[in-house]
C-alpha cells in the first residue's frame, strides 16, 4: 500500500483513537495537578507505576481491579508529589523529576521480582474487548469510555462545582485562597491525587492495549501530555482535542509499520518535533489560548 | 568573627551535613531495598563496598562509571544558576557522542593527538550546545525549559537511530567505526598500574578541570554574575537592563555545550567508538549530581562519586538484587537532599540575618 494509502485509511482512524486514550488521560492528570498550582513533570513515572499495577494485579485478579489498582498508585503518588513540594518545601520540578526516576527503576524491580524479568511482564489479557472490526474494538473499550468520562468531568468538576473552584482558587492565588479560609494544601493534594490517578489510568489503558508491561512503555507520553496542557491554556478540553493530534502522529507509526526504516525513524519523533514547534509558535501568541495558572509553582 | 567568615563556616557546615545526609539516605534506603527483596542488608553493604571501594579495581570502575556525571552535574548546575533546569543533558550527550564518534573515525589515520583532541573537544561542546539551542530559544519566547529540552531528548534519541541506520554506522550494526588512535584518552591504569583493568581513564581528570575553571570564571564574568541574579528576580533585572532573555539563553547553551563534553569520557576514553546507548542515563543523574553539588568543586566531585558508587554497586550484587534498585535509591536521595537543601536554606538565611542584625544593632 502508498504511503498516502495507509495514512488517508479507517485503520488510521482507529489507531488514532486507541493511541490517544492514554495521552488523553494523562492530559487531564497533567490539567488537574496544574490548575490547582502544582507543576507536574511526573506525568510520565505516575503513567508507568499505574501500568505496572494494572498489570501486575490484573495477571491474578482481573482487569477491573487492575484498573482499581492503577488508580490507588496513581493517587498515591500524586498525593505524595504534592505533600513533599507543599510540605518539604521542594521544588515540583526536583520532585516530579524524582518520581520518574523511581518509578522507572522502581518498576524494573518489582518487574524482576515477580516475573524474573527486568524487562516486561508476561501478557494478560484486558478487556479483551471484542466487536467487528477495529473501530468498534477500540470504541467499545471502557478506558476509552473513562477517558471521554475524564475529559467531561474535569472540564465540569473544574468549571462549576465548588471543589473545582476552590482548586483554581489554589492554583491562581494560593495566599488570597489560604486567607478566604481554604485548605490549600489539602486541595491541592486531592487534586494531584485525583490528577496522579487519570494519569496512571492512563497508563494502564497503554498496558492493556499491549497485553502486557514493558520497563519505560510510557515513551515520552506523559511529557507530551504536559505540553499539551501547557499549549492547551491549561483547559482540559482542549488538552485532549491537541492530545488526538499527537496521538495521530504517533499513530503513524503502527500504519507506516513495513515502509522504509528510515521513514519510521523519522516518523517516530513526530510528535514530539510536532510539540516543540507548537510550543514556538503557540508560546509567541500568548494570550488568545490563556496563561499558566497566576499561582503555578507558588507556594 | 565577621560576617563573611561566619557566612562561610555556616554554609560550609551546610556542605558537611548534605554529605552525611545523602550517604546516610542511600544507606538506609539501600538496606530497606535489599532487606523487602529477602536479602540480608549486611551482607549486600558488604558486597557493594567490595565490588566498589574494596580493590584498586572497583575504586577505578567508580571513577570510571562517575567520570560522565562530573561533565553532566557541571552542566545541569551552570543552566540551575541562571535559574533554569537542563532536562536535555541526555539528548545532548547522546548527539555530541555521535558527533564525536564520527569526526573521530573521519580524521586521517596518522592524525597527532594534539591536533585531533583539541578538535574533537570542539566538536562536542559544539553539538551540545546546537542541541541546546531550541531550549534556549523557546525559553525566549516563553516556553518551559523543562517541557522543550525533554521533548528535545525524545528527538535525539530517534535522531541517533535515524543516523545511525542512514550510514553513519557501521554496516549492520548500530556502531561507528573506531576513531583514529591518537584522538582516544588514555586509561588511567597507563599512570596507576594499581588500577588495572578498570575502565578509569583521564577523562576524569579533564572533567575536575572543567568543573575548577568553570566555577572559578563564572563568579568573576559577568555572564556568569548576571545569570545569576536573573534567577533571584527577573523583573529587577530588566529594569537594570539586564538582558534577561540572553542570559538565559548563554546559560542554557553553555550548559548543553558542558553536557556534551561527556563524550569525552564515553567515547574517548572508554570505547573508541560510538553506539547506541552509550552514557545513557548520564543526563538524568546529572541533575541529581547537581543538586547534591550545590555548585561547589568538591560537591559535584563528591556527588558525582556518590552516584558512581551506586552504579557500580549495582553491578556488584546483580546477582542477589536488581541493579535497577540503585535508580530507586538515587530518586529517593534527589528528594532527600532537596528536602534537607529547603530546610538548610530557611535555617541558613535565619542565621545570617541574626548574625547581619547582631552587627548592626
Amino acid at each position: 500500500m502508498s504511503v498516502l494509502g495507509s495514512i488517508l485509511s479507517m485503520t488510521m482512524l482507529a489507531q488514532t483513537a486507541r493511541t490517544a486514550v492514554p495521552y488523553v488521560l494523562a492530559s487531564q492528570g497533567g490539567v488537574w495537578s496544574e490548575r490547582a498550582g502544582v507543576v507536574n513533570v511526573a506525568l510520565e513515572g505516575m503513567m508507568l507505576a499505574g501500568g505496572l499495577a494494572s498489570v501486575a494485579v490484573a495477571h491474578e485478579h482481573g482487569p477491573v481491579l487492575g484498573v482499581l489498582a492503577a488508580l490507588v498508585v496513581g493517587a498515591a503518588l500524586g498525593a505524595i508529589h504534592a505533600m513533599v513540594t507543599e510540605l518539604g518545601r521542594i521544588d515540583a520540578i526536583v520532585s516530579g523529576i524524582a518520581i520518574n526516576v523511581v518509578a522507572l527503576g522502581g518498576t524494573r524491580v518489582v518487574l524482576r521480582a515477580l516475573y524474573q524479568s527486568s524487562s516486561n511482564s508476561p501478557s494478560i489479557a484486558g478487556f479483551g474487548t471484542h466487536g467487528d472490526g477495529m473501530v468498534a474494538r477500540v470504541v467499545l473499550d471502557p478506558i476509552f469510555g473513562a477517558a471521554i468520562v475524564a475529559v467531561a468531568t474535569t472540564a465540569i468538576v473544574l468549571r462549576a462545582s465548588r471543589f473545582g473552584l476552590r482548586v483554581r482558587a489554589c492554583g491562581e492565588g494560593p495566599l488570597a485562597a489560604r486567607a478566604a479560609g481554604i485548605a490549600v494544601v489539602r486541595t491541592r493534594t486531592c487534586a494531584v491525587a485525583i490528577g496522579g490517578a487519570l494519569a496512571a489510568l492512563g497508563g494502564a489503558a497503554l498496558a492493556y492495549d499491549q497485553h502486557q508491561f514493558q520497563s519505560g512503555m510510557s515513551g515520552g507520553r506523559g511529557f507530551i501530555a504536559l505540553a499539551a496542557v501547557v499549549l492547551s491554556g491549561w483547559r482540559a478540553g482542549r488538552a485532549a482535542a491537541l492530545c488526538v493530534v499527537f496521538a495521530a502522529l504517533d499513530a503513524l507509526q503502527v500504519v507506516l509499520q513495513g515502509h522504509a526504516r528510515a521513514l519510521q525513524d523519522m516518523v517516530q519523533m513526530l510528535p514530539f518535533v510536532a510539540a516543540l514547534v507548537a510550543l514556538a509558535i503557540l508560546s509567541r501568541t500568548r494570550g488568545h489560548a490563556g496563561g499558566p495558572p497566576a499561582g503555578l509553582g507558588v507556594r | 568573627m565577621s560576617t563573611r567568615r561566619a557566612a562561610m563556616r555556616l554554609s560550609l557546615e551546610a556542605d558537611v551535613w548534605t554529605i552525611a545526609a545523602s550517604v546516610a539516605v542511600a544507606q538506609i534506603a539501600f538496606a530497606t531495598l535489599v532487606w523487602m527483596y529477602g536479602e540480608s542488608p549486611r551482607a549486600m553493604t558488604a558486597l557493594l563496598l567490595e565490588g566498589t571501594w574494596g580493590s584498586a579495581y572497583g575504586v577505578g570502575q567508580v571513577l570510571f562509571k562517575a567520570t560522565p556525571l562530573l561533565f553532566t552535574g557541571l552542566a545541569v548546575h551552570v543552566a540551575l544558576r541562571a535559574g533554569l533546569f537542563n532536562v536535555g543533558a541526555e539528548g545532548q550527550l547522546a548527539l555530541s557522542s555521535l558527533a564525536v564518534g564520527v569526526v573521530g573515525a573521519w580524521l586521517p589515520a596518522g592524525t597527532p593527538a594534539m591536533i585531533a583532541l583539541p578538535l574533537l573537544v570542539i566538536v562536542a561542546a559544539l553539538v551540545g550546545a546546537l542541541w541546546a539551542s531550541p531550549a534556549a530559544a523557546l525559553r525566549a519566547v516563553g516556553a518551559h525549559e523543562v517541557i522543550s529540552t525533554i521533548l528535545l531528548n525524545r528527538v535525539a534519541d530517534a535522531l541517533v537511530g535515524l543516523l545511525l541506520g542512514l550510514g553513519l554506522s557501521l554496516k549492520g550494526g548500530v556502531r561507528t567505526p573506531d576513531v583514529v588512535q591518537h584522538a582516544r584518552l588514555s586509561r588511567l591504569d597507563r599512570f596507576v598500574p594499581a588500577l588495572a583493568g578498570s575502565a578509569a581513564s583521564t577523562a576524569v581528570l579533564v572533567g575536575i578541570v572543567v568543573i575548577a575553571v568553570t566555577l572559578w570564571i563564572l563568579p568573576r564574568s559577568r555572564m556568569g554574575r548576571e545569570a545569576e541574579l536573573v534567577a533571584q528576580n527577573d523583573e529587577a533585572c530588566a529594569v537594570e537592563r539586564i538582558p534577561v532573555k540572553w542570559r538565559r539563553a548563554q546559560a542554557l547553551v553553555l550548559s548543553g555545550a558542558i553536557a556534551g563534553l561527556a563524550s569525552l569520557g564515553t567515547v574517548l576514553g572508554y570505547k573508541g567508538y560510538y553506539e547506541q546507548g552509550l552514557g545513557v542515563g548520564a543526563g538524568f543523574t546529572g541533575l541529581a549530581v547537581a543538586i547534591l553539588g550545590r555548585g561547589r568543586l568538591l560537591g559535584i566531585v563528591f556527588a558525582a562519586v556518590l552516584f558512581g558508587t551506586l552504579a557500580q554497586g549495582g553491578l556488584a550484587i546483580n546477582a542477589y538484587v536488581p541493579a535497577e534498585a540503585m535508580e530507586v535509591i538515587q530518586g529517593l536521595v534527589i528528594v532527600a537532599v532537596a528536602l534537607g537543601d529547603a530546610q538548610v536554606r530557611t535555617w541558613l538565611t535565619d542565621s545570617l540575618g541574626a548574625i547581619v542584625v547582631r552587627k548592626t544593632s
